[in-house]
């Protein structure tokens, strides 16, 4: 047994509960297991704990809707190099390079080891993301184009840097680190809960509500409380109005940078309803404030009901609209279609999650894989999956998901009744001593994980995120090989990945 | 193919917003906090001990929007004593005129400390560069937002562009991350003057949660003057429009 199972619906384990194996016990088992891929790693972090660094993994098994848990353990001045499992598996090189830039682990024989986010907490505090070690190629017909941090819009800083052949990229290489602002250890800093909840949300604003979410899960998971029916279905109302405006927006982008106007405006307008809509229901139009731990302070009365109902609907009727209408313009098509490829088998191998990942036709959603609130058997959910991996197919995905998000809404709301949740958030909730809580949400981007280890007087002492763009950034990096550098603009929007949700 | 575009078009309709000067946002919207002293105060110093950014002071009672969030627990708290309204005019060319006391029924705007030659000159044009300094996109975005289809800012000539080369003013978002400290550095001074510099959204004001954070370096703000504070979490597009157009004094402030 070096695996303690268990679900996205469980409890807190303690962590006396989760297996101690030896590094070589758990290398050879994940060296096999992970070549199957209804596995993959949701996180892999270490600590240190007593006189030990003490490593986590956790273990996603598709199939069974499992989460398996394991652990080992190192001296923390032991200088021995662990074989790396990024060697096997190139989807664990973040989680890597992020153990080996907290605390200096070596990892032999890992493919190029680089800082991941220059973290403020690293061990090598002289080096700077100025010195970033940019991958180099000579050669006469070469040149570089180097970008950022600072874009040319209004979005966040990271320095991407082209290496071209005339118009054609050969490769990218996206350094981030830039938004770092310490989140991971804020969290751990106080025992403050309202505090705590305010810096989920903002991990990454754009999805609030998705990282809310995961981590009212978390500690209600740790507090042993389950919650009302109702309270679960206004969260999911909310996570789906989240989607749905991201998408839009994404939408728009796309057409903005294809120089569509009327798909860009038509957006544009769209997901200003669909936001206004949550400022309606919440105050905030990106869902700031709305989800709580135990309770929520805006039940969805009936008169709300009937302003998301009526929203909603009219959004999903005049996007499909604007859908209809790019599908059938053959000079969009022409810049989507077979632009920006991403391969199965390479979107596989670097372990890409949600909705790229399945543009790209590797299924890996977390609200059919590892159902939480109503999904599983009260609300099927069934996912949409593509081949083609190229722009086209993620711009697709994002169409097909507004609809399918809004008649999600449509159905939860018939699911509402009376005056909505009634029980008030609480920030006082005991929490398990000792314990490990983690928590699946499925957000628009893909999987966000929230992994909490509490102490003995029951306060969260380490706190581990990850957004899904952890993952995807790398899927950019490799959709822009062998295209022209002017067409990197469309295959960044089709993924529109977080910067800070990346840095923390 | 036309029919689906003229589908399209006949759904978007018109949506932009006639008057940017009239705008009443949501009753739901927490804005301008409205703060009112009561014998029993014990209220206030619980929501002031539970507010995540310490914007609370009881002695004397003030609310500090540039560390404030806006996630209104606060007002759950102690409703006797402070409550949010849907005023989103919080700009002000002061960052003292950020704390909000006891009976204070708007966001001063300080007209005094307005230097009248430079808004004559970017009355009507005014071009920013945003640089996102630790902001977590949700601010980004709402500054897009001021120049969509709904609230098209760029009818009054204020627009963001690409390079500082062409701006006459830096917007900060953010808590301004150490990484970015430079970069920052080096984009406002490639804006020629005269210039303004704005910063938009609590985290920018202060730090908001990350105050303390070793990641983050303030040191840029301490080293020049701010032209205006917007703060908001994230700030509303409304906050933005109304600050800039009561600067360049094409509006004022009731």
């Amino acid at each position: 047994m070096i695996y303690h199972t268990i679900n996205n619906r469980s409890q807190a384990v303690a962590l006396a509960d989760i297996p101690q194996v030896e590094y070589a016990a758990l290398y050879a088992d994940l060296q096999e297991r992970l070549a199957d891929e209804r596995y993959h790693v949701a996180h892999y972090f270490a600590r240190a704990e007593g006189g030990v660094l003490r490593f986590y993994l956790i273990l996603l098994d598709d199939v069974e809707h499992t989460i398996m848990l394991s652990s080992f353990a190192m001296e923390y001045y032991d200088d021995v190099a662990l074989p790396s499992l990024t060697a096997l598996h190139p989807a664990l090189h973040p989680f890597e390079r992020e153990i080996a830039e907290l605390y200096g682990v070596r990892f032999g024989s890992m493919p190029w080891l680089k800082p991941l986010r220059f973290s403020s907490e690293g061990v090598k505090r002289g080096t700077t993301i100025d010195s970033y070690p940019f991958y180099t190629i000579e050669g006469d017909s070469l040149h570089e184009v180097n970008v950022g941090p600072i874009h040319a819009g209004i979005i966040e800083p990271g320095a991407f840097r082209f290496i071209c052949n005339g118009e054609h990229v050969l490769h990218l290489e996206i350094a981030l680190g830039y938004q770092h602002r310490g989140v991971e250890r804020e969290f751990a800093a106080t025992t403050n809960r309202l505090r705590q909840t305010l810096l989920a949300e903002s991990i990454a604003g754009d999805s609030a509500v998705s990282h809310a979410v995961a981590y009212a899960m978390t500690v209600e998971k740790l507090a042993g409380v389950g919650v009302s029916e109702a309270l679960s279905v206004e969260r999911q109302i909310a996570l789906e109005l989240e989607r749905m405006a991201m998408h839009i927006a994404d939408t728009g982008a796309l057409c903005m940078d294809v120089g569509y106007q009327l798909g860009q405006v038509a957006c544009e307008a769209l997901r200003t309803m669909t936001i206004n809509t949550t400022q309606a229901w919440c105050g905030n139009r990106f869902g700031k404030g709305l989800i709580r731990a135990a309770g929520s302070h805006f039940p969805l009365t009936e008169a709300k009901r009937a302003m998301v109902r009526r929203n909603v609907s009219e959004i999903a009727h005049r996007y499909n609209e604007v859908r209809e209408d790019i599908k059938s313009s053959p000079t969009l098509l022409a810049r989507f279609e077979q632009c920006g490829v991403v391969p199965r088998a390479e979107m596989a191998k670097i372990g890409g999650v949600g909705m790229a990942a399945r543009a790209s036709g590797v299924h890996r959603d977390i609200r059919s894989s590892h159902p939480y609130l109503l999904f599983g058997e009260e609300l099927a959910h069934e996912s949409i999956v593509k081949r083609q991996g190229d722009v086209m197919a993620r711009l697709m995905m994002r169409c097909r998901e507004v609809l399918q998000s809004a008649d999600y809404i449509l159905q939860l709301l018939e699911r509402c009744s009376g005056e909505g949740s009634q029980s008030l958030p609480d920030y006082d909730m005991p929490l398990a001593a000792d314990s490990l809580a983690v928590s699946l949400v499925e957000g628009w981007r893909g999987e966000t994980c929230h992994v909490a280890l509490t102490d003995a007087e029951g306060n969260i002492a380490t706190y581990k995120v990850k957004d899904a763009s952890l993952h995807n950034w790398l899927a950019l990096a490799l959709a822009v090989r062998g295209e022209g550098i002017s067409d990197f603009p469309i295959c960044n929007k089709s993924f529109n990945l977080s910067y800070c949700g990346h840095d923390l | 193919m036309i029919f689906p575009k003229i589908k399209v078009l006949l759904s978007h309709g018109r949506q932009n917003i006639p008057d940017l000067t009239q705008v009443e946002l949501s009753e739901e919207f927490r804005g301008r906090p409205v703060l009112s002293a009561s014998d029993d105060m014990t209220a206030v110093e619980a929501a002031a001990a539970l507010c995540p950014t310490g914007a609370i002071t009881t002695k004397p009672f003030t609310l500090d929007l540039g560390r404030c969030l806006f996630c209104g627990e606060c007002a759950r708290r102690a409703p006797q004593n402070i409550r949010f309204t849907n005023d989103y005019r919080l700009a002000t060319t002061s960052r003292e005129a950020l704390v909000v006391k006891v009976g204070d029924d708007k966001i001063d705007f300080c007209p005094a400390n307005v230097d009248k030659a430079k808004a004559k000159l970017f009355r009507s044009s005014l071009k920013l560069r945003q640089v996102s300094a630790g902001g977590d996109a949700s601010i980004e975005m709402e500054l897009n937002a001021t120049g969509n289809v709904n609230f098209d800012f760029g009818r009054y000539g204020v627009e963001f562009t690409a390079s500082p080369r062409h701006a006459d003013g830096v917007v900060i978002t953010g808590p301004i991350s150490s990484a970015m400290a430079e970069p920052l550095k080096i984009c406002y001074d490639a804006v020629a003057e005269p210039k303004y510099l704005f910063v938009c959204g609590s985290e920018a004001c202060s730090g908001g949660l990350f105050a303390e954070s070793k990641a983050v370096n303030r040191e840029f703000l301490a080293g020049h003057s701010v032209d205006l504070w917007m703060p908001g979490a994230p700030t509303h597009p409304m906050t933005f429009i109304d600050g800039v157009m009561t600067l360049l004094g094409r509006k004022k402030r009731e």
